[in-house]
């Protein structure tokens, strides 16, 4: 059965269509790897029942030639995203025993599309994380190990660590994931596969958990472009239920990967070189430079003279929404309760008892900006900020079509490692949360592996809406990569 | 300036600004598409929105936009094409999302004024700082059970106009005649119920004295006061403690605090060091409000007549005092049924029986016009008999209260009770003689110069005929025989 777990979503789709497998046995066989898997601790809800009542329909469908574009085809969710009936965590103690009653419209989209459900995965709490190491619910493991001599469990990145572990060894064909400052991108590029942020208003956020309003996106974490650009294509639409969503009609993303870059400008950001910065990323960017030039591809200097200041002043704007959409967690309507003898104690034991330190950090970080006195000195002024960071880019994006970044500043690091030191492991997001902060499409692609052996991405940066160019970059990028290299843990098949 | 306060130190003025809310009349919430009926079981009446579940998003209702830029334009309010919506952050239980949704530094209607005619028939503008839209809490219930505490979120998110005046007024009376035209607009609109039992409109109340002249004093805020009455009571007993604060030697503390009807007074709620920082900022989950210009022209020639238009056509069109045309157009209701009593009949005559027996009726029996057993063209009908001189004013009374009892028309009762006022020369001739012959005495008195002897004369033709003879022509024949 290794060879089912080899394909990847859009050999799979391909496959289903020409009989060469069903629904039900494709999903079988996930939901096999997925118990050999467990040890990686990728999911928090596994939904076998369900997955395979879907892939029945899946056949059915089939058959009678009504295939969706992610028809017959199991993936896991982030759990994050509520789905109805199944329960919905968010990777936190808090919301103990909370089964949603709704769908969010992503997930509703891609059943819509056919696409079957193996079971919600493991995440940072709350999405709040680069390392997948504080979920309630236990650290997630990263299928590769380094070739160092250690055998240290790793990390696979965060905060949607689950589903990249899934993805790269093999317990889901591809996953949803959700990115705020970077939790699709990081841990693609920690695990060796491919992740695709939206540009904001791409995908609704109707029914998942909010961390950063302003931020969060969902997206796909696959194997490679082809299948980053099927799978965005069924997530994303416009959603009356969510102000934010754009109402843009949805490109056909696979038809833009034309394999062909040439005459495309390339901007390269000067202040994504930074100070201390490990030499193996520098040499991977150049690699890759280098593979879009010879492409065809113009390479342009560009400056985003902001740079720097964007991830503090992400460390604004994130738990300043975060401490107020988190607040709704109060133990009166849904979740974890823990009494107490007057309601501001109920509201502190369960609040204490239900999030973790590091959610609990940054809801208090997000209080103080917000203060009467702190407000203009924080919130204001990162949010003109923001506005100076988004500027940065429009100008950029005058001149080229595209941007070329490292995607994380270092290879997976061990489980354990980063953790004493919030602003170290805050350090992972470095190039990610510009784009985010201005709300534009991102995505990485594996390129190659550090000194120890282990992927490293790079990311695609492109104009908002405009995932169609990103796609068609990152699908060239990904050819002349010829990323091969495989996990220590693939599929657990033998 | 009569409405300052003598204190033992001597005269203080009382300076009051009023946050109204008003529930805006719509069949939905402010951010989700649950129903607002009031009196529903509880819960009943909650989204997904409303409860806040976890990834739950909040989205405009169109129509309370609408109401609320009808509501601006209604005030004669500046009308922000680009408003934003803020979160209100603070904990409790009724408050589902842990923030309510409001508008803080960019409301949706700017400055405004509105005209208010004071009880000694003068009038007042008292100016608007702006309004804004807001989502309501849900209902804590503490008396149902000695240990727990339960939520109704029926009202969670249902949409308020927020109503802020500036600090314009000077008594409780004023602050009453404010709420009262404020009331009475937003129900021409159609834009709140204005229902204060129900808790569509309710009042926070400012207030601080001062030395007449002086710098404001340090004021106090008297939260969700649910009637004008209380309003008033509420002010004045404020004013008071105040005053007797300040002339003690003591300071005033800001602070909220909450007006006890039973008892007619105010008492602390929490001082301003308990006071919550309710962290605003704008809520990410909604994009900046923008309305066109075309939408508000629109929505600006669409308005009905207004209370004070309507005055001032009353007032030219009808010849109405000023005062009584005021009491007549505060319910939109009542000016509508003036206008169809007084449509080709004497305006005034109409102005003075609506506003003197049908008002008083009314308020006897508890009542308002809509529950009226009578309606205008019955009322009219009456009318109509006295112009006409089928019956006497003194007749017409009795006839109304009948009427009122029984809510059977006039004509009916003038019929069956012969109420018909005689008109008859012949027969008013034979009852002037008839009382002139039994009373020869009096006549000699007249003659003697008791002058005011004809009254009593007219008085008994007019008992004999019991009230129904004409009483031009008992006094003309009563004249030629005594005087002739």
């Amino acid at each position: 059965m290794a060879d089912l777990l080899d394909l990847s979503l859009v050999e799979a789709r391909a496959a289903l269509d020409r009989g060469e497998t069903s629904s039900v046995e494709l999903t079988q066989v996930y939901i096999d790897a997925i118990e050999r898997g467990a040890g990686l601790n990728a999911f928090i809800t596994k939904t076998p029942e369900k997955a395979l009542a879907m892939a029945e329909a899946s056949d059915v469908r089939i058959a009678a030639g009504e295939a969706g574009a992610m028809e017959g085809l199991p993936i896991g969710i982030k759990d994050l995203f509520c789905t109805e009936g199944v329960l919905a965590t968010a990777g936190s103690h808090i919301l103990d025993g909370f089964k949603p009653t709704y769908e969010s419209t992503v997930t509703a989209n891609l059943w819509r599309n056919g696409a079957v459900m193996l079971g919600k995965l493991n995440m940072d709490e709350f999405a709040m994380g680069s390392a997948n190491v504080t979920s309630y619910y236990g650290p997630v493991v990263n299928p590769w190990r380094a070739q160092d001599g250690g055998n240290a469990q790793l990390v696979p990145g965060g905060s949607s660590g689950g589903s990249a572990t899934a993805v790269s060894g093999r317990l889901a064909l591809a996953a949803t994931g959700t990115d705020t400052g970077g939790s699709i991108r990081q841990p693609a590029s920690f695990t060796g596969i491919v992740g695709l942020k939206p540009t904001y208003g791409r995908c609704s956020r109707w029914g998942v958990v909010a961390f950063a309003s302003s931020l969060d996106q969902a997206g796909p974490l696959t194997r490679d472009v082809a299948d980053a650009a099927l799978m965005l294509g069924a997530m994303a639409g416009h959603d009356p239920k969510d102000s934010t969503s754009a109402d843009l009609a949805v490109p056909d993303f696979s038809a833009a990967l034309t394999g062909d870059i040439r005459g495309l400008r390339i901007g390269v950001p000067a202040e994504y070189r930074m100070d201390g910065m490990p030499g193996e990323i520098e040499t991977l960017w150049q690699k890759g430079v280098q593979l879009m030039r010879e492409a065809g591809a113009e390479i342009v200097d560009i400056s985003l003279p902001h740079t720097k200041y964007a991830l503090p002043t992400y460390y604004i704007i994130a738990p300043a929404e975060a401490s107020s959409n988190l607040a709704r967690y109060d133990g009166v309507r849904f979740g974890l309760r823990v009494d107490g003898d007057s309601l501001d104690e109920m509201y502190e034991n369960t609040r204490a008892e239900g999030f973790g330190p590091e959610v609990q950090r940054r809801v208090m970080i997000g209080t103080y900006v917000l203060s009467a006195g702190y407000y203009d000195a924080y919130y204001v002024k990162a949010q003109k900020v923001r506005t100076l960071i988004r500027r940065d880019f429009d100008q950029a994006f005058e001149t080229v079509d595209a941007i070329l970044t490292p995607t994380a500043p270092s290879d997976a690091f061990a489980i354990g490692e980063n953790e004493d030191d919030p602003i170290k492991m805050y350090l992972n997001d470095v190039f990610t949360v510009p784009a985010s902060m201005a709300g534009l499409p991102g995505m990485s692609v594996p390129v190659g592996l550090s000194d120890r052996g282990l992927p490293l991405g790079l990311q695609v940066l492109a104009k908002p809406f405009d995932e169609a160019t990103m796609l068609r970059v990152a699908g060239v990028l990904e050819q002349a990569a010829d990323f091969d290299a495989v996990p220590a843990y693939l599929g657990g098949g033998t | 300036m009569s409405d300052l306060i003598t204190g033992e130190t001597g005269d203080w003025e009382v300076v009051i600004g009023l946050e109204i809310h008003a529930q805006v009349t719509t069949k939905a919430k402010l951010f989700s598409g649950a129903p607002t009926e009031f009196g529903a079981e509880p819960n009943t009446q909650v989204s997904l929105v409303d409860a806040a579940l976890p990834g739950m998003l909040p989205v405009i209702n169109k129509e309370v936009v609408r109401q609320a830029v009808r509501t601006g334009l209604g005030l004669g309010a500046k009308i922000n094409l680009v408003s934003v919506f803020d979160r209100k952050n603070y904990f409790y239980p009724d408050l589902p999302q842990g923030y309510q949704i409001s508008q803080y530094q960019q409301p949706i209607v700017g400055e405004g004024e509105v005209e208010v005619e004071l009880e000694d028939g003068s009038e007042k503008s008292i100016g608007i700082e702006r309004l804004h839209l807001e989502q309501d809490a849900g209902k804590s219930v503490h008396d149902l059970h000695p240990a727990k505490t339960y939520i109704d979120l029926n009202r969670s998110g249902v949409a308020l106009m927020e109503i802020v005046s500036k600090p314009d007024m000077r008594s409780a009376a004023e602050a009453g005649a404010y709420v009262r035209k404020m009331r009475s607009i937003l129900r021409y609109l159609g834009t709140c119920d204005g229902n204060m039992q129900e808790g569509s409109l309710r009042c926070d109340c400012n207030v601080s004295v001062r030395r007449p002249g002086e710098e404001l004093g340090t004021r106090c805020e008297i939260k969700n006061v649910n009637s004008i009455r209380f309003v008033q009571q509420a002010i004045d007993y404020e004013a008071r403690r105040q005053v007797e604060i300040v002339e003690e030697g003591g300071e005033i503390a800001q602070e909220t605090r909450l007006f006890d009807p039973n008892r007619g007074e105010t008492r602390s709620m929490r001082s301003k060091e308990d006071a919550h920082d309710y962290r605003y900022f704008p809520d990410p989950d909604l994009l900046p409000l923008e309305i066109e210009q075309s939408f508000v022209d629109a929505l600006a020639a669409d308005l009905p007549e207004l209370p004070d238009a309507k005055k001032m056509r009353f007032v030219e069109q009808y010849g109405l005092a000023p005062h009584d045309a005021d009491q007549i157009v505060e319910d939109r209701e009542t000016a509508e049924f003036y206008e169809s009593l007084a449509e080709g009949r004497d305006a005034k005559l109409a102005a003075n029986w609506l506003l003197g027996e049908l008002f008083a009726a009314l308020n006897k029996s508890d009542n308002t016009l809509a529950d009226s057993p009578i309606s205008a063209d019955g009322f009219g009908r009456l009318l109509d008999m006295i112009s006409d001189g089928t019956i006497s004013g003194r007749i017409a009374k009795d006839v109304f209260v009948e009427m009122f009892e029984s809510g059977r028309d006039a004509e009916a009762i003038v019929e069956e009770k012969g109420l018909r006022q005689v008109s008859d020369t012949g027969a008013i001739e034979a009852l002037v003689d008839g009382v002139l012959a039994e009373n020869p005495d009096k006549i000699a008195e007249y003659k003697g110069g008791k002058d005011k002897l004809f009254g009593f004369f007219i008085g008994q033709v007019m008992k004999k005929s019991q009230g129904k003879a004409n009483p031009a022509l008992v006094n003309e024949l009563m004249r030629t025989r005594l005087d002739g």
